[in-house]
């Protein structure tokens, strides 16, 4: 297991690229099309964190795009939680709390249900940015912490 | 029972045996993803893809993470001799917590069976109230997306702890190099002013670029 910070060798990267594109592909196909076929909202969310996971361990964690999405990891988590209140919210407009307010389309169709869609991608960004949230700040602490303790055990030493 | 599922949970409970009984801690945390990935089968077996889905992928980042967290960690040799009444008074306990669950599970509605109103009424209205032809979602976005909003609120809350426990500590006027010696233990993750500055540095650094 490399370094979470520095990164793992050249091939790890190169196929990385490859799984990563089918990984993000795939976690939001089940998110969107989770009113249809089996998934939603959150398995899609979490396949999307452990793409984030698996990007963050093959390039390190400094590198360009994974330290952005690292960054805006906490940020979209709120964002998501906020979009289902807000489409809840909405839901004034036609009768009461969450309660349906699109029209909903032809069966068995991407737009058979507005609504459901519009739901799942909000769990999908608040359970996927809250877990690679969570996964950096741990990542990170365990990091910090397995140094200070080797530090210590060498002065114990010397 | 089918068969399959018979072995399947036999061979999840062995899982959870080996990673209890396992003095290394790495191996472990290899038989943990062993058994989630077993009951991502189970699940499977079960008709429930919804849930195998999101268990093998939760399960992969949770190995991950651990293996993370426990790299490097050193093993404490635990116990020792066992007390022989501790001993007893657990086999007690594990016979009749058995005995009780195996009668509360006979009480159950049979497996797969729409017993109750409110599951013929999703089942048979689903797709045509919600528009979702997976009743999955149906219910959990639709029928019920109040039960959604806790949970998802509950996460949030989560992660939000998380952050907060593990955040950059507060700059203060903290003298260079706090002692390090003494306990080697002192970096716990409740006390985040025990990690040296420099290591706490280094972490906000990680944390927030």
């Amino acid at each position: 297991m490399a370094d979470p910070q520095g990164g793992m060798s050249t091939i790890v990267q190169v196929v990385t690229r490859w799984v990563l594109l089918l990984t993000l592909v795939f976690g939001l196909g089940v998110a969107f099309f989770g009113h249809l076929t089996p998934g939603g909202g959150f398995a899609g969310g979490v396949v999307l964190a452990c793409g984030a996971v698996m990007a963050t361990l093959a390039f390190g964690a400094r590198t360009g795009p994974v330290a952005k999405v690292r960054k805006a990891a906490s940020s979209l988590d709120a964002v998501g939680a906020l979009a289902f209140l807000a489409i809840g919210l909405l839901g004034y407009t036609a009768a009461h709390f969450l309660q349906r307010w699109l029209e909903l389309g032809e069966a068995f169709t991407l737009g058979s249900t507005r609504f459901v869609v519009l739901l799942n991608l909000a769990v999908m960004l608040k359970v996927g940015a809250g877990l690679f949230a969570g996964f950096a700040a741990i990542v990170a602490f365990a990091r910090a912490t397995s140094d200070a303790d080797e530090k210590s055990d060498g002065k114990e030493q010397a | 029972m089918d068969p399959v599922l018979f072995v399947l949970t036999v061979f999840l409970i062995l899982g959870s045996l080996v990673a209890l009984e396992m003095k290394d801690l790495l191996s472990a945390v290899i038989a943990i993803g062993v058994v989630g990935l077993g009951l991502s089968i189970v699940f499977l077996l079960l008709g429930a893809p919804d849930i195998a889905i999101t268990q093998v992928v939760v399960e992969v980042i949770v190995v991950t993470v651990l293996i993370l967290a426990t790299k490097g960690s050193r093993v404490e040799e635990s116990g020792g001799r066992r007390n022989f009444l501790v001993l007893g008074v657990g086999a007690i306990a594990l016979i009749l917590a058995t005995a009780l669950t195996i009668h509360a599970f006979s009480e159950l509605p049979a497996f797969g069976s729409d017993r109750t109103v409110a599951s013929a009424f999703y089942l048979r209205y689903g797709p045509d109230l919600t528009g979702a032809a997976n009743v999955v979602t149906a219910i959990l976005l639709d029928f019920r997306a109040y039960d959604t909003l806790g949970e998802a609120t509950v996460i949030l809350a989560a992660i939000v702890g998380v952050l907060a426990v593990l955040r950059r500590p507060a700059r203060r006027e903290t003298p260079a190099r706090p002692t390090v010696g003494g306990d080697p233990d002192a970096p716990t993750p409740t006390e985040p002013t025990g990690v040296p500055a420099p290591e706490a540095e280094e972490r906000a650094e990680v944390l927030h670029g």
